[in-house]
């Protein structure tokens, strides 16, 4: 892609959306789960910031109306349940090693070129911008996916997941200018009531385990004898 | 509209009123009050669609459209979840008198009850396929409380790895309806000055050769990936047998006879899509490969998970994976007798699993065990129960004259005369599939029942009438039937097979 050759407020998403690949990483990385929390509310704010940028350059009015839910939801509500919860179940001073963490950080890599390459055929001319931002929206989500596998730890494990929410507005918004309302309105409620849930079951798996390691729930497969007892 | 209005709004109030209500015993019977409310509306519904063949409109900014193919599977679902709901009522107190439940879950229990009708409802009748998005999503969310409902270490560890999973899953379903939308932008919607044209399915539908092809390529594989989580095909399948066998059973019953189905809704209207799309190109029966593919695996792979079950629920749920695996094979095979097949095999499945899961309650209850190798001589303690655990396994296992033999027989006509080579693996599945439920079936019932086991107070009219039906329909499908599952037929695959 020339990008200088693009309009300037196209330039600009195409920065900030890479700063959102860029966040997606640290998420990865990070072993503390009060930065992992940071990172993922500025992750929020940059997707807010893109669809403001997009509202701009279009004419589809609502797309502020979005760009303020997400900031509140992505960048500031969510950020805050995660940090209150953190707190709550004490688990500030928390860091999880990464086991390899160079091979986590070369997989990304990895799946970053994987959807460069998935979109390619996606050729007609004017959609080169388009195309690169899908591109990094499906990295985002990808590695959201790879988050959830490798780290252990529940709250992270949450993060992943609302960082994959992230890759999907960022998708919806940069290269299609945004879902209809009634449907974003759908899928912010959705999201948010997911991020209650989850904090309920924070606890309750805690209760069980005695840990947020999600690794140790393995009472139920196939192989194991645990998994029929007396239950009536 | 008006009929339609009740269909979704009767469970709507009904969980509103629910969370509200304390004594749970009333709780009970408010749900059978709602549930019987929405199957009259869903009635009402179908008999304006028969009269007028399409019932369309907005209601609060969401474009609905109901037709043959998705008020057939409204009926079904409201019917499933009156009678659950009855099976549900004297079950839960039982429950409760174990003090197996928190304080307040039976509450939440009868409350995420009608919120799951309610999103299985709404996903059916929307014409938007973001909307369907948010309802499937809501249906997850739902019924993730219900699984974890007896807070049990199991209980909780398999709502961790269905929400996850299905959450995950789910994710990757969105990814593909905004590629879809994508696909969509440069069609020029005339007839709909909507905003948003791009998300409803109508007129996506009447513009499906317009899309562009390579982007609804790669679309079709999220929405594939994404829906098939939910409809349990392997290898996404790992959250479907824990979250059946730890939730309550009547939770197993309305997961395995609905939610699944409704997943499998999403996904062949998207296919419906993508075929439009691909047509001209050099691939036209992607999206109808990619489903033969999964299905068939899905269902070789749950056949022989059967045989090495312990659990009874997890065992049945091996069987609801292996029969949606035949329902994606024969959409994805095509045609109008496939699809005749898989509408029918969608109808008498759900019937029957759901009969099958009721009776599997009472099982339980009588044996103090969901163990297979604990549950022994039930036709000795109690031949109701017995017997009708035997009669649905041999429907459900596709014996003559139960209406499953009826959609399996017409299913393997389609496919010898479509892919003859398939037949083989077809049949061995289903005969690998026979053999695993009956190698555990029989000795729980006809086994040495163990002393003092005793006989507990049943409702089994839910499974007699469900049971009754699937004989029915083996026997002779009535003529209003068939001609709504040929309506249905002709939408998918623009042709009529009666």
């Amino acid at each position: 892609m020339n990008l200088p050759a693009l309009p300037l407020l196209q330039q600009l998403v195409v920065l900030l959306a890479a700063l959102v690949l860029f966040l997606s990483f640290v998420l990865l990385a990070q072993s503390r789960l009060v930065s992992a929390i940071h990172a993922f509310a500025w992750q929020g704010a940059l997707v807010a910031a893109v669809t403001a940028v997009v509202a701009l350059t279009g004419d589809s009015h609502h797309l502020y109306f979005s760009a303020g839910l997400t900031l509140v939801l992505k960048a500031l509500l969510i950020p805050w349940m995660l940090h209150r919860q953190v707190r709550r179940l004490e688990l500030e001073r928390h860091s999880e090693t990464l086991q390899r963490p160079a091979l986590a950080i070369m997989a990304a890599v990895g799946l970053v070129i994987f959807s460069s390459w998935l979109v390619l055929p996606m050729v007609a001319e004017e959609l080169t911008f388009t195309r690169n931002i899908v591109a990094i929206s499906l990295a985002v989500v990808l590695i959201g996916f790879l988050m959830m596998v490798v780290r252990q730890q529940a709250v992270a494990q949450v993060l992943g997941f609302m960082s994959i929410e992230n890759g999907l507005f960022l998708a919806a918004v940069s290269a299609t200018g945004g879902m209809p309302l009634i449907v974003e309105l759908g899928v912010a409620f959705d999201v948010l009531v997911a991020m209650v849930l989850f904090g309920v079951f924070f606890f309750q798996i805690r209760e069980s385990i005695d840990s947020l390691d999600v690794d140790r729930l393995n009472r139920l497969s196939e192989t194991a004898d645990v998994a029929v007892e007396d239950r009536p | 509209m008006t009929a339609l209005l009740l269909t979704l709004l009767a469970p709507l109030l009904g969980a509103l009123l629910l969370a509200l209500l304390r004594p749970p015993v009333a709780g009970g019977w408010l749900n059978l009050a709602i549930s019987s409310l929405t199957l009259a509306a869903a009635a009402w519904l179908a008999w304006l669609v028969a009269l007028d063949g399409e019932v369309a409109g907005r209601l609060v900014g969401v474009g609905f459209r109901v037709d043959a193919f998705n008020v057939y599977l409204v009926v079904l679902t409201a019917f499933v979840g009156l009678t659950t709901s009855i099976f549900s009522r004297p079950y839960m107190r039982h429950v409760r008198a174990e003090g197996r439940v928190y304080l307040g879950g039976i509450r939440v229990y009868h409350s995420m009850y009608q919120t799951f009708m309610l999103t299985m409802l709404l996903a059916l009748t929307t014409d938007n396929l973001g909307v369907l998005w948010v309802a499937v999503e809501g249906a997850t969310l739902a019924t993730v409380l219900l699984v974890s409902l007896y807070r049990t270490p199991e209980a909780i560890e398999a709502a961790w790895k269905y929400f996850i999973l299905c959450g995950v899953g789910i994710a990757l379903a969105l990814f593909g309806t905004v590629l879809t939308y994508f696909a969509a932008q440069h069609v020029d919607f005339r007839s709909a000055a909507q905003p948003g044209a791009g998300l409803i399915w109508s007129a996506l539908y009447a513009h499906a050769g317009e899309l562009d092809p390579t982007v609804m390529r790669i679309a079709f594989v999220f929405l594939l990936v994404g829906y098939g989580t939910k409809v349990g095909l392997v290898p996404m399948h790992q959250w479907l047998p824990d979250a059946h066998s730890e939730g309550p059973t009547p939770m197993s019953a309305v997961l395995s006879g609905l939610l699944l189905n409704v997943a499998l809704y999403a996904l062949v209207r998207f296919k419906m899509l993508v075929d439009g799309s691909l047509a001209a190109t050099d691939s036209p029966h992607l999206a109808g490969a990619l489903l033969m593919g999964f299905g068939l695996v899905s269902f070789m792979v749950a056949g022989l998970f059967l045989h090495r079950q312990r659990d009874i629920k997890r065992m049945f749920s091996y069987s609801s994976i292996e029969h949606m695996g035949l329902m994606t094979f024969a959409f994805g095979l095509g045609g109008p007798l496939a699809t005749f097949g898989a509408l029918l095999h969608m109808l008498v499945h759900s019937l029957t699993k759901s009969a099958i899961f009721v009776t599997v309650g009472h099982a339980a209850h009588i044996a103090g065990s969901q163990g297979i190798d604990k549950i022994r001589g039930l036709i000795r303690t109690q031949p109701a129960v017995g017997w009708s655990l035997l009669i649905g396994v041999a429907a459900i296992a596709g014996f003559p004259p139960f209406g499953v033999f009826t959609s399996e027989f017409l299913l393997l006509t389609a496919t010898m005369q479509a892919q003859p080579w398939l037949t083989l693996p077809l049949l061995t599945g289903l005969a690998i599939a026979f053999a695993g439920l009956f190698r555990h079936l029989h000795p729980m019932v006809y086994g040495v029942a163990p002393e003092g086991q005793r006989p507990v107070q049943a409702n089994l009219i839910p499974v007699a009438v469900h049971l009754g039906l699937v004989l029915w329909l083996g026997l002779a499908i009535p003529g209003f039937l068939a001609e709504w599952l040929n309506r249905a037929t002709q939408l998918i695959t623009g042709a009529s097979l009666l």
